[in-house]
Order: C-alpha cells, then sequence, then structure tokens
C-alpha cells in the first residue's frame, strides 16, 4: 500500500449543504426577478388604465366631496373651497330641496332593487333550469335568445321601451284588445302599493303617514314603485335575466351527475330535486347572482337619464349625482351623493354575504 | 418578506377589481358610453323642449340691430376660438361666416367649434384652464361663471351697449356688473292654427287679446281629439300668465312667487287645466307643445320664436298665425324672455380682440343675418324696426320685447324650478294646489341664498 499523493484535477471544494441552498435561493430570485418584471410589464397598461380612470378619478371625486366645487375652475386649487363635511350633512340632516331630492330618490331606487332583485334571479334561475334540460330539442337557440336582451345597448333598448309604452303606444294598444285600458306609463307617478290600497278603499294618506321622514310624507314612503318606474324594472328584469342564466347554466352543468341520480333513485319528484337538490347546491351562484345584482340596480342610471329626467318617481342617486353636479353646477354636492351610495352599496353587500354565506 | 409582499399585492390586486366591479355594475346599469349618449340625448331635448337655456343654441333670437360696425382692434394676427351650442347648420354656418367676415376685415382668424353639449364642454374647458375666448354664456350658467371669476366683464364695453334691451341685459348683470352682452333673444307668443280657428266659427274678434278670450277660445276649440290649448308644464310657460296677472319672479333682490298676484296667474292655468281646455304636452303623447301644434292634436299653443323653424321645417302643412300673450286681469301685459349672451372668457389672453369681435357680431345688419339664418330677434333695439318689417308674421314675439320678463338665474334654481314642474300636471286632476307650490317653490328659492 503505497500512500501516493496523487496528483488530482483542481476539482473546487464541494459546497455545504448551507452555500448550495443560498445558490438556489439567489438563482430563484434571479428567475423571480426577470419572471416579475415581465409580469408586471404585462400587467401595466390595464394598471395604467384602471390608475388613471378609475382609481385617481375616485380619489379626486372624494376629496371634491369636501368642497363647494362648482365646476368653473381647477377643483384642486382653482375657486373650490374646503367645507369639510358640509355636502354630506346638506345631504342628510339639513331640512332642504335637495335632502329631500336625495332620500326620494334612495326610496325610488330601494323599491327598483326591492322588484328587480328577486325578479331576475328567479327568471334567470329558471331559464336556466329550462335550457339545461337534455330533453329539450334546440337548447342552443334558446340559450341565445334568452341571452340576447344582455348583449343590446341599454340605450337602444330603453328608446324602444319609450316608444313603446307612449300613452298610445303598441303597449295600449295591446291593452286595448283585451279591453284594459293602459295608464299614461312613463307618465304615471302613481305608487304600486298606492294604487293596491286603492282598491282596497285606502285613497289617501291616514293621519300617521302625514309625517315628514327626512322631507317626505311617511304616506309616500310607502308609496312602491310608481307605474313609471314599473316600465324600467321590467326592462331591467329582462335585459339582465340572461347574463345571470348563463351563470346559473354554468354552475348547473357543475352539479355532479350522481347527485341527481341519486335523488332520482331516492323518490324525488321533480319538483323536490329542484327545491331540495338543485337550489341547494346553487347557493354559492345564488349569493353571487344576488350580490351582482343588488349592486347593479342600485346604480341605475342609462334608463332614468333617457325616460324619467323631469319625473320626480323615476330619479336615482345616480342620476341625481348627474344632474346635480352638471345641471346645478353643485359637483361638492354630487360627489358627496356619489359617495354616500358606494357605502350604501357595500354596508348592503356585506349584509347580504352575512346572510347568504354557508352555515358549515 | 416574500409572503408578506405577494399578500400585498394580492390585497391591491383584490381592491382595484372589487372598485371596477362597483364602478362597472352589472349590465342592468350603467353602461360607459354615457358622455356620448348625454351629449346626443341633450341636443334632442334641448330641440324638443327649446326653454332657452343654454345647452343648444336653438331659438334664442340672435342678433340685434346695433349702429356701426365693430371698431378696430388693437390686435392683429390673433387666432381666436368661438365655442357655440348649435341648433343646426344655419348657426353653425352663419357663426361661421360672420366670424370669418371679421377676421378677414381685421386680419386674424376665429375658429368656431360646434359643442355637441355646450354646458358640458364649456364648464371643462374652464375648469382645465384653457377655455374659449368667446363662448355662447346662457342665462343658467351665468351665474356659476361669473362668481367663478371665469367670466370677462365686457357688456359695457361693446360698441353702443346702451342699445341692447335693458330687460335682457339685466339678466347678464349681477353684483353691479354687466358681465356679457345679449346676443339675441326670443319671447313666448300664443301661436294660433286658423284651419281649426275658423273651423270652430272664431273671427279676428275672438283673438285672445285677454284671459277671458283666451279662455273662451280654448273651450270653443276643443273638441274631439283636439285640444284647445297646450302649453309645456314648465315654470318657462306658466310664468308668464304669473307676469301677466301682476306678479314677478323677484323684486329688490327677493323672490316674490309667493305674492298674490303669482297665485292669481297659476290659479288661471288650474281653471284651464281642470276644464280640459289646457292639457299638458305629456298628457297628449307629445314632448312639447309645438310638437302637438304641429301634429294637429293643439289648436293653440304658447311657444317662443323657435316654433318658427321647428314647424317650417317639421310640420310644413299647418297654417298658423302669431298674437301676443294676453293681457291679465288687470289689463297687465306679460311675457317671458329667453336669451343667451357672448361670453368672454376671462383667461382669455386677447380680451381687445374678443370684444371687437362680439361688437362685430351685434351690430344690426349682423344680428339681423343671424335672424334670418336661424329665426332668431335682435337684442338692439335699433332693429326692431327692420326686423318687424323684415318677419311680419313674427311681430307678435318683437313686441313682446319691451314687457318681457328673463329666466331666473341663481345658481342652484334649476332644481328648485323643476320641484314646482313635478306637481304642476296634478293642476289637472286637482291633486296639486297652486298655493302649496308656490310656497314651495318661494321657501326653496329663498333657500338659495
Amino acid at each position: 500500500m503505497t500512500t501516493s499523493t496523487a496528483t488530482t484535477i483542481d476539482v473546487p471544494p464541494t459546497e455545504s449543504d448551507r452555500q448550495k441552498r443560498r445558490r438556489l435561493i439567489r438563482e430563484q430570485r434571479k428567475l423571480n426577478g426577470r419572471q416579475g418584471i415581465a409580469g408586471w410589464l404585462f400587467v401595466s397598461p390595464a394598471l395604467i388604465g384602471l390608475l388613471v380612470f378609475l382609481i385617481i378619478p375616485i380619489i379626486v371625486a372624494l376629496y371634491i366631496s369636501f368642497t363647494n366645487w362648482n365646476g368653473a375652475s381647477n377643483p384642486l386649487g382653482g375657486s373650490a373651497k374646503w367645507i369639510g363635511l358640509d355636502n354630506y350633512k346638506k345631504l342628510l340632516t339639513s331640512d332642504s330641496l335637495t335632502r329631500t331630492n336625495f332620500f326620494r330618490s334612495v326610496r325610488n331606487n330601494f323599491y327598483f332593487v326591492l322588484f328587480v332583485v328577486p325578479a331576475q334571479t328567479l327568471l334567470a334561475l329558471l331559464l336556466a333550469v329550462l335550457v339545461h334540460q337534455k330533453a329539450l330539442k334546440g337548447r342552443g337557440f334558446y340559450r341565445t335568445a334568452f341571452y340576447f336582451p344582455s348583449v343590446t345597448s341599454s340605450i337602444a333598448i330603453t328608446l324602444v321601451f319609450i316608444f313603446l309604452f307612449q300613452g298610445t303606444g303598441a303597449v295600449n294598444k295591446l291593452l286595448d284588445l283585451v279591453g284594459v285600458k293602459g295608464p299614461n306609463w312613463l307618465q304615471d307617478q302613481r305608487g304600486l302599493f298606492h294604487q293596491i290600497l286603492r282598491i282596497f278603499g285606502v285613497d289617501s294618506s291616514p293621519g300617521w303617514g302625514k309625517h315628514t321622514v327626512m322631507g317626505l310624507h311617511l304616506w309616500d314612503w310607502l308609496s312602491g314603485p310608481s307605474t313609471s318606474m314599473c316600465v324600467i324594472i321590467i326592462l331591467a328584469v329582462w335585459t339582465t335575466s340572461g347574463t345571470f342564466m348563463l351563470m346559473f347554466l354554468a354552475a348547473l352543468q357543475n352539479i355532479p351527475e350522481d347527485v341527481m341520480e341519486a335523488s332520482q333513485i331516492d323518490g324525488a319528484t321533480t319538483r323536490q330535486r329542484f327545491w331540495r337538490v338543485t337550489v341547494p347546491m346553487l347557493r354559492p351562484t345564488i349569493a353571487f347572482v344576488i350580490m351582482l345584482g343588488t349592486i347593479g340596480t342600485w346604480q341605475v342610471f342609462d334608463q332614468i337619464l333617457l325616460a324619467g329626467k323631469t319625473n320626480p318617481t323615476m330619479s336615482t342617486p345616480a342620476y341625481l349625482t348627474y344632474q346635480l353636479s352638471f345641471q346645478n353646477s353643485a359637483f361638492g354636492t354630487g360627489a358627496a351623493m356619489a359617495f354616500l351610495l358606494f357605502m350604501l352599496i357595500i354596508v348592503l353587500t356585506v349584509i347580504q354575504r352575512r346572510f347568504l354565506k354557508e352555515k358549515v | 418578506m416574500k409572503r408578506t409582499s405577494r399578500r400585498a399585492v394580492t390585497a391591491l390586486g383584490l381592491t382595484g377589481s372589487l372598485l371596477a366591479f362597483s364602478a362597472c355594475g352589472s349590465s342592468s346599469s350603467s353602461t360607459s358610453a354615457t358622455s356620448a349618449n348625454t351629449g346626443a340625448s341633450k341636443t334632442v331635448a334641448a330641440n324638443t323642449e327649446a326653454g332657452g337655456t343654454a345647452a343648444a343654441g336653438g331659438g334664442t333670437a340672435a342678433a340685434g340691430g346695433g349702429t356701426a360696425a365693430a371698431s378696430g382692434p388693437t390686435e392683429k394676427g390673433v387666432t381666436l376660438s368661438v365655442m357655440i351650442g348649435s341648433s343646426g347648420d344655419a348657426e353653425t354656418n352663419a357663426v361661421k361666416a360672420a366670424t370669418a367676415a371679421w377676421g378677414a376685415k381685421t386680419g386674424n382668424t376665429v375658429n368656431v367649434i360646434v359643442a355637441a353639449d355646450l354646458n358640458q364642454q364649456l364648464t371643462q374647458a374652464i375648469a382645465g384652464g384653457s377655455p374659449p375666448d368667446v363662448f355662447y354664456g346662457g342665462s343658467g350658467g351665468f351665474q356659476t361663471l361669473a362668481t367663478s371669476n371665469a367670466l370677462a366683464v365686457t357688456g359695457d364695453k361693446i360698441t353702443d351697449s346702451k342699445d341692447i334691451y335693458p330687460s335682457l341685459a339685466s339678466v347678464f348683470t349681477t353684483g353691479g356688473k354687466y358681465y356679457c352682452a345679449p346676443k339675441d333673444f326670443s319671447t313666448l307668443a300664443v301661436e294660433i292654427n286658423t284651419d281649426l280657428w275658423t273651423k270652430a266659427g272664431l273671427t279676428d274678434a275672438d283673438l285672445p287679446t285677454t284671459w277671458d278670450k283666451l279662455e273662451a277660445a280654448a273651450k270653443k276649440l276643443t273638441a274631439g281629439t283636439v285640444t284647445g290649448l297646450v302649453m309645456g308644464d314648465s315654470l318657462d310657460r306658466l310664468g308668464a300668465f304669473m307676469i301677466e296677472a301682476g306678479g314677478s319672479y323677484q323684486k329688490d333682490g327677493k323672490f316674490t312667487f309667493d305674492s298674490p298676484a303669482d297665485l292669481q296667474g297659476l290659479q288661471f292655468a288650474q281653471k284651464l287645466a281642470k276644464d280640459g281646455a289646457l292639457k299638458f304636452p305629456k298628457q297628449v303623447g307629445a314632448g312639447w307643445g309645438g310638437e302637438a301644434f304641429g301634429k294637429g292634436i293643439a289648436a293653440m299653443t304658447i311657444e317662443g320664436n323657435w316654433i318658427m323653424g321647428a314647424m317650417k321645417k317639421d310640420y310644413p302643412g299647418v297654417k298658423f298665425k302669431v298674437v301676443p300673450m294676453p293681457a291679465g286681469p288687470t289689463g297687465t301685459k306679460g311675457t317671458l324672455n329667453f336669451t343667451n349672451c357672448w361670453g368672454v372668457a376671462a383667461k382669455s389672453a386677447h380680451q381687445d380682440a374678443d370684444v371687437s369681435l362680439v361688437s362685430f357680431l351685434t351690430t344690426v345688419d349682423q344680428q339681423l343675418s343671424f335672424a334670418d339664418a336661424f329665426g332668431v330677434m335682435p337684442s338692439r333695439q335699433a332693429a326692431k324696426a327692420q326686423f318687424a318689417t323684415k318677419f311680419p308674421e313674427q311681430a307678435a314675439f318683437i313686441d313682446g320685447a319691451d314687457y318681457a320678463v328673463g329666466q331666473v338665474t341663481v345658481p342652484g334654481f334649476s332644481q328648485v324650478q323643476q320641484n314646482f314642474e313635478n306637481a304642476i300636471q296634478g293642476l289637472s286632476d286637482g291633486s296639486s294646489d297652486p298655493k302649496a307650490m308656490l310656497a314651495d317653490l318661494q321657501k326653496n328659492a329663498a333657500a338659495l341664498g
């Protein structure tokens, strides 16, 4: 056995574990860094768009809601004075026309939401279940037909509805054929609940109804949507059911077949299957649809702009914000109203999520 | 470190998408193309209502006669921008021709910008710090601009400014400053369908020169599908009755809507409405009084000069005549005027050239040519005679200039006016009480401060 110091090639000293870990982390970081930059680069156009057209205007609008800007100068400097919470006070606590108009618009929009959201959710669910049936011939056609109203321009559809629901329009002519005299739809400001109460003989406000809350009589608070608002309700339900139908359809298709088969084997009738199996399984989608519906309906604007500019029972907070800002040059009040609406929607959404959360 | 930054990014992304969600909403409501649509709908609305506010130039008479042509400016070779809200090609071309003529005469150039939504574009331009040099200033938005120091005080500076009707000049005077020179105006008068008039057996002796005659004629003309009188459900129409009763909108800087005379005027309208002799356009399926008149649903209507152009264009077959508004029970004559002015931006760098341009555009000849082109009335008293000879069928409009009352220009009044007008349709079925309506109007107007 000869101990020979054989000349070996110089091999770099083997890494210790710690060094290897460090090297790998470094390489990973470099890779992350490069991928990170590429990622940010790809996302930047959309981000910049979002920033410039959404985030920054919202922040500036928040600032404006604390000023008395009238639109005729630079809001961030010019003659717009900081007035703190005055705009909010005007909308919530002062006994003024502005507050009355605001709460009237909130009432109108509330009834709109109350009628539209359940109606469109139910209709969308019904349509989705109908279209989901395997036995239905021409499913694709029906799917397209039901979805079609959602794709069309809301302005175009509103104009068509205005035309159809004129005093002497097609709808009233159709009602004439059945012997019913239709109202002058878009001018009729009588509330639905008031009209129902009239059938039962309650013609005018009872004594307690004459108290004013936020500038409106209690009796007026309970008026329900006006006939003119009902036209917009019909329009809204018709145009948005299609979108939600698609969501329900996707959710229905996700329900595993074996669950349905199992329920059939267990002897469930169609109705039982629908209410006891399908609907509970669709619960997250229903919650989602209701949430989207609420958020959307609280912001209804286009239809009001076209059909109900001068109709006090059709004003909504979104339209009132526009009117106050651009026609009355009271941008501060308009912005304050917009943020009050924002907070209202957030509160409602939070409440909804709490109620519709799956109780595990 | 990595985990926290990832969480931060996720949080940011979620907030962003939440904001996007809340902004876009669901498809039932907001569309993003509202600005284009508001422009279109506003011009449509302005053409049908033609209430005389700034939005579209429709209807307010332009040019008043004046005396000499504009004096030369001290500036040469400048380019001015003029923003207008046009009622149509006729008006645009007329303004372009006039400004080009001034430009050629003085060695300057003028850019005429036709705004789709004058109010919006003007406010944006002013807020953005680069306003047009000269623009149509409406009576509605004028005070907002004045208080924000966006308007230069030029009313007195134009040539022979005293010749402008004082009632028009006072609309654009606030705080003792005469801000801008009225460019034209319109007044209300009664338009009568002559065929329906003679068919009902009415003669010249029955022309509505007093309230009683108006009531009698409207009742007689109401038969079948025809309503005797259809007028807009607006303070800008019914207000004429209040003036005729001896009432007023404002006196000594205070609002006077709840005066007994104003009440009398509104009660007259209520009486006609309850009898069915007066209907409002929405009740007969029309967009404005002129539409009902042109379609033969209304035998009479009360509208301003803009109806002349509208009838010629849309309802050429209808034969009609224009008579002055009736006098009230005490013999007071009253009508309303609607006017715009040539506003000069305070930030404009060429004040001299602007004043010279406005002086040129308000000369008698220029104002008469505008009257010819798009049916407005000259704001200069010196042009009255020429206008009456040239357009005898519009004599009733120009005669009203002497006793016409202008709109309220206090900022925020449009909301108060809207609230008042909501109740007007209730006059027909008794669900609105004129006294309560005027009390509310007074309260809300006074609260504007």
